[in-house]
């Protein structure tokens, strides 16, 4: 166990961890212009970057480190980075590939640095999640009706991106490996097994959340699990913790979420977004009113590490620190050895 | 259940092409389908975990694991189970790997090649995250005896868990099952061997389970089946008790160890424990005699096939049964009219359901996607009828149903959702023209134009995806495009779609599409001929609706503060005040029964009877026409019996006091002095977000606030002798009498008001006393004045009816009285205030907010409490939630 996983553990078991909330929310606020998100540097990019918020890291670096520096002091525990979508794969829509190791690395830089700012003014350890986001495609679904065996990225494919955006994740000094937002878990089995691979040549070991996506009301992923089957699917990886970001409010999430607290023998970690959007696609669900259903997260010992994702700003993280301050971290259960296998749906043996 | 714990696994064993002919003759030929139904049949038979192989010589084994793991990866009812990885090339298993997002089992790696290799191996098998079948096979070759195999599996669970880390509980030990009755004798004990190993290996290596290929045994046997099922029986009943719990064994086929014929069962036990040294040639001896027994026949839920056609096709599309599509699409088409009739009749109304159940969350993406593709394989069955017949019509040939561009637009690289659509689209027969993702507005404008594109779909996630979209819809607008327009993505929705982007584009028609499965009834309506016109009037009709009912919402959801309210009020014409009435004080006033029935509104009698038109229409209605004559006749009838017989007698109060506006109430006064109060009216205040052009409006704001002006008010009831009139028809069962008797007095009640107001007007309060209106006219309020009501919408407390029935003082003066919710008894009563200043009118005071609560409360000396209980159906806000803040 690395010193940074033992003081999260130690820390978890004290109380309930806060990570951050919406990068991109925060992003819009600002009302960058194509320009901004060009600045010099790529002033004559031949396509669009508007839109490219992971960009913003090398061209409105004081920015993003601003951000990060505002969520550590709404009470964040652990920001994640702005590198959702810096791989190679993601990256490719802007013809960004080149970049995928350096954003990796300066966003993971940009925010150890305010964690630095943050931790020294008030002595308490604030850590950096490397953020590793889903890419635009997806290993187990086809996206050629005529060819359902098609698949538009690979296994192979995605491992070599993941790798390399781990890489520069772990070099810009990030402490933690965060891949989220999965709506496909074969890509993020890729990612696992990326990280095994880099753990195993560096012989090293840095803790790794891993949070899914449930993206309607069928209860499933997007690929179609249900929340077990997809803890079965990954527990390989020894997660720090395990949980559930995106797509749904806090209220349509604990379903999930309290499914995944009976199965997983791991801290859980829930992110929902501020409610469902609203028809105008804003997310519009209150700080307080979010703080209230977080809160009930954590009385109902369901939690141990809680933020928010799409729509969430520094007020709600500021609100969900203090609706689950003093409650007491649900206790990671003891599992009994079984063989736990998946398809779509869960299978367990008997003993 | 597959959650829950299994006590013996069953490993589907028919995707094997080692083990199954059937199956390797469909994948050498390249039949996946059938290949993929046969898994199918696997599943449904109760296979736990599906076991698939492509260890044959010719086939390039790599390339079909992962072809046919890819296609069983879209079919979610086989996808659903586990998978077993099984190869003995580990490069096929890794292929293999590579393609599954669950957890499946690698079957299965061994010490064959020594420790270094299998080391590796299992690490491989750990990072993918898969459970392991491990061979009990080691430098020197496969474990036969007791001693070696529980020797090799001890050393294998050591490395495994103590070197790799590997969890003793995802592993599963394969200590050979090989083929007794051989003839050979040292192949007699193989079965006890296995048995005892696996005792041996429960007990010592913890949390390890056993696995066997079980048809291995009887290789003896070949060709009897009934022998061989009756010894695979046997044995996994003991290997079973010793601890064996996974399998891979044809679930469908074997019997239940009890139900074995007893000579047979007794027979084969000797062979596999090995009991006697005769037990194979008695065995075999017996052999022919079981070799005519016949198998079950496999169960198969048909009872959907009974159904008529169309409920057949539905049932396919849900469920995703390619089985039958063919016939039944040609039985659809066959009582069809034309072709295109079975598209956009049956197949569509299985679409719809499996958008409704995809809407609802009982079906899941994966499964959606199945379904169009049945629908896209009943379309092209039917395709070339619609070829044929446009062929004989002489129209030109278009291959596809039409030509679809789809983009995500500029800032959004989000496309998965799109890219469904497309799939969906496609599966119908559309040509799908996909520009990617961050599309720029000029090169969708440009492209639409070059390709001649029937219909655009627009796709986004995030959040300012909304304005380019609207972006985009105006310069389809500018640039003269009139092709419908589609929207769609997680963010997007109909009201946003009404709202904002249906205005900037009047030429064409933006049309929101709620989730893929929707995608093609929207797309067929819109390029149909005979339906889009009607199609386009329905969604801008509702579009219309929809954008005024979301700028009502708009203004129902922000309120003014009171005190804003107020300054917006409305200041009356003090030049128009009315005159002073005949008299001051109250008045009783008895009404002949007679004199109500030309008064009498028939409209809302009608509708008492769910008879829906207006009054003297009706009575010409094509529909209700002839009931609502019966009707009208027996009412008249009744009508003159009441009056002739007196039935019924209506009376009424009415009252006129000195008032004037003070704040948002009413002060009456005892009289012209207007020194001594007499009492209060308390009213409610608009708090709507208004502008200075219309007017946050109170009832007292129709009252003068200084000078001489006047409020009056009224109770009137039809509803004396109600109470006896009612139990006659109860008392002769007759209830279409008593109804109708009801029905009537509540008439007569609303026509004493009208008549009552009529002669307030022109006499006792007299200020239009030339007013000379029809019934018609009276019913459609063509006068000057209002009377309205406490607990209507001008004013929805009813607890104000308090103050007026102790000024008309009510109950002593015409026997009306309040319940304590404030409803009038008898029931048939009406009664209110009248204004009689011109500028006065009907409003609703739509919804308030606290801090006008509070205050009327206090006017009233009610606390909040009670006063929100009496305004709950007009509160801007939830009482407990507005409580609970105020206590933080």
């Amino acid at each position: 166990m690395t010193d940074t996983e033992k003081t999260i553990r130690e820390l978890a078991a004290k109380r309930i961890l806060i990570l951050d909330g919406a990068m991109g929310t925060m992003i819009q606020r600002e009302k960058f212009s194509e320009e901004d998100f060009r600045a010099e540097r790529f002033k004559d990019w031949k396509r669009d970057l508007k839109g490219n918020n992971d960009l913003l890291i090398l061209t409105q670096a004081d920015k993003i480190r601003d951000i990060h520096l505002q969520y550590f002091c709404a009470g964040a525990d652990i920001v994640e980075t702005n590198t959702f979508s810096s791989t190679t794969i993601a990256q490719a829509d802007y013809g960004m590939e080149e970049l995928a190791y350096e954003l990796n690395f300066e966003g993971a830089r940009l925010a150890r640095e305010a964690g630095d700012i943050a931790a020294k003014e008030d002595g308490k350890p604030r850590f950096v999640a490397g953020t590793l986001g889903p890419t635009n495609r997806t290993a187990s679904i086809s996206p050629d009706v005529n060819n359902p065996g098609f698949r538009a990225v690979t296994f192979d494919q995605l491992a070599e991106a993941y790798g390399e955006a781990a890489r520069g994740l772990l070099d810009g000094g990030a402490d933690i490996l965060l891949v989220e937002t999965i709506f496909d878990t074969l890509n993020a089995k890729a990612a696992i097994f990326a990280i095994e691979e880099l753990f195993a040549e560096r012989k090293i070991r840095v803790p790794v959340m891993i949070s899914g996506t449930i993206t309607d009301l069928s209860g499933r992923t997007l690929s179609g699990q249900t929340p077990t089957a997809f803890w079965n699917a990954l527990n390989h990886a020894r997660p720090i913790s395990f949980g559930l970001n995106c797509a749904l409010g806090a209220k349509e999430m604990r379903a999930h979420i309290a499914e995944l607290s009976r199965v997983a023998d791991t801290l859980i970690c829930a992110y929902p977004n501020a409610g469902l959007p609203n028809e105008f696609g804003l997310y519009d669900e209150s700080p307080e009113a979010m703080g209230e259903l977080v809160g009930e997260f954590a009385s109902s010992g369901l939690v141990n590490i809680v933020g928010g994702c799409c729509g969430t700003t520094p007020d709600h993280i500021a609100a969900i620190a203090e609706a689950v301050k003093g409650k007491a971290p649900r206790k990671v259960p003891e599992i009994a050895p079984r063989m736990r296998l998946s398809g779509l749906e869960p299978f367990e043996t008997a003993a | 259940m597959t959650s829950a714990a299994q006590s013996f696994v069953n490993v589907g064993e028919r995707t094997n092409v080692t083990g199954s002919a059937k199956f390797r003759k469909l994948i050498t030929n390249g039949d996946y389908a059938a290949a993929l139904d046969v898994a199918r049949e696997q599943v449904e038979n109760g296979a736990q975990i599906l076991d698939v192989n492509m260890d044959e010589g010719l086939l390039d084994s790599e390339k079909a694991m992962v072809e046919f793991l890819n296609l069983i990866a879209s079919e979610p009812d086989i996808a659903r189970v586990p998978l077993m990885i099984d190869s003995s090339k580990w490069s096929v298993i890794e292929a293999g790997l590579k393609c599954v997002q669950g957890k499946p089992i690698v079957n299965s790696i061994s010490l064959k090649e020594g420790e270094e290799s299998f080391l590796a191996q299992a690490r491989k098998v750990r990072a993918y995250g898969a459970a392991v079948v491990v061979m009990a096979f080691d430098e020197t070759g496969q474990a036969d005896t007791f001693k070696r195999k529980t020797e090799i599996c001890a050393r294998a669970y050591k490395i495994l868990t103590e070197q790799v880390g590997f969890p003793p509980q995802d592993i599963v030990f394969d200590p050979n099952i090989f083929a007794v009755a051989t003839g050979i004798e040292e192949h007699s004990n193989y079965g006890v061997d296995f048995i005892e190993a696996t005792r041996w290996i429960r007990e010592n290596l913890p949390h390890a389970h056993i696995s066997g290929g079980v048809s291995n045994l009887s290789f003896a046997f070949r060709g009897n089946e009934p022998v061989r099922a009756a010894m695979h029986s046997v044995f996994l009943f003991h290997a079973i008790n010793a601890g064996m719990d996974m399998g891979i064994v044809n679930a469908g086929a074997l019997p239940v160890y009890d139900d074995i014929d007893a000579e047979l069962r007794e027979l084969a036990e000797d062979v596999v424990l090995n009991r006697r040294a005769d037990a194979t040639d008695r065995l075999l001896a017996a052999a022919d005699k079981f070799k005519g027994g016949k198998q079950e026949a496999r169960v198969v839920d048909t009872k959907w096939r009974e159904q008529p056609v169309e409920k057949r096709l539905a049932h396919a599309l849900v469920h995703g049964i390619t089985e039958f599509i063919e016939s039944d699409t040609e039985e659809a088409r066959a009582k069809a009219a034309r072709p295109l009739h079975v598209i956009e009749g049956p197949l569509m109304d299985g679409m719809n359901v499996v958008g409704d159940l995809f809407g609802s969350g009982k079906m899941f993406l994966p499964q959606v996607v199945k379904s169009a593709r049945v629908m896209k394989q009943a379309v092209a069955y039917l395709m070339p009828f619609m070829e044929k017949e446009k062929e004989e019509q002489g129209l030109t040939q278009r291959k596809a149903a039409g030509k679809i561009l789809m983009a995500t637009v500029k800032g959004d690289v989000h496309d998965i959702g799109k890219n469904i659509v497309g799939v969906v689209l496609q599966c119908n027969n559309y040509e799908v023209i996909d520009l990617g993702v961050m599309v720029p507005v000029q090169k969708i404008l440009e492209t639409a134009r070059k390709e001649e594109v029937d219909v655009i779909g627009l796709s986004g996630l995030i959040t300012p995806s909304l304005d380019e979209m609207v972006t985009v819809a105006s310069e389809l607008e500018r640039e003269g495009f009139d092709v419908p327009l589609l929207i769609g993505g997680a963010t997007t929705s109909k009201i946003h779609t009404a709202v904002k982007i249906h205005p900037a584009y009047d030429r064409g028609q933006a049309v929101h599409v709620l989730d893929a499965s929707r995608a093609v009834g929207v797309v067929s309506q819109l390029l149909s001929n005979d339906n889009k016109a009607a199609y386009v009037e329905g969604v801008q009709a509702e579009y219309v609706k929809l954008a005024e009912q979301h700028a009502r919402a708009q203004e129902d959801k922000v309120r003014a503060p009171i005190a804003a309210a107020r300054e917006n009020r409305l200041a009356i014409d003090a030049a128009k005040v009315q005159p002073k009435p005949s008299f001051l004080g109250t008045k009783v006033i008895d009404i002949p029964i007679e004199t109500l029935i030309p008064y009498i509104d028939w409209t809302p009698f009608f509708q008492t009877w769910e008879l829906k038109g207006r009054y003297p229409d009706i009575l010409k209605d094509e529909k209700f026409g002839e009931a609502a004559r019966n009707l009208f006749e027996d009412a008249t009838a009744m009508l003159r019996q009441m009056a002739d017989e007196k039935w019924l007698q209506a009376r009424a109060v009415i009252g006129f006091w000195p008032a004037n506006q003070s704040g948002d109430d009413i002060d009456l006064y005892k009289d012209d002095g207007r020194r001594e109060k007499l009492a209060t009216l308390h009213t409610l205040r608009q708090q709507m977000a208004r502008g200075k052009d219309r007017p946050n409006l109170a009832l007292a704001d129709f009252v003068a606030p200084d000078g001489e002006d006047y409020v009056g008010g009224f109770a009137v009831t039809a509803g004396i002798g109600e109470e006896a009139m009612s139990q006659r028809f109860a008392r002769a069962n007759d209830d279409y009498g008593g109804i109708l008797a009801k029905a009537l007095a509540d008439r007569l009640a609303e026509a004493g008001a009208e008549w009552l107001h009529e002669q307030v007007r022109k006499q006792h309060w007299g200020y239009a006393a030339g007013e000379d209106l029809s019934n018609e006219e009276l019913i459609a309020e063509g006068y000057e004045g209002i009377r309205p009501a406490p607990g209507y919408p001008a004013q929805p407390d009813h607890t104000e009816k308090g103050v007026l029935f102790d000024l008309l003082d009510a109950p002593n003066a015409i026997g009306l009285t309040l319940t304590e919710s404030y409803a009038m008894w008898p029931g048939s009563a009406v009664s209110g205030l009248y204004f009689s200043h011109p500028e006065s009118r009907y409003f609703g005071l739509g919804k308030i907010d606290r801090d006008q609560v509070a205050d009327y409360a206090a006017r009233k000396g009610y606390d909040l409490a009670t006063m929100e209980k009496w305004l709950a159906p007009v509160l801007n806000y939830d009482p407990n939630r507005a409580q609970k803040i105020a206590a933080e």
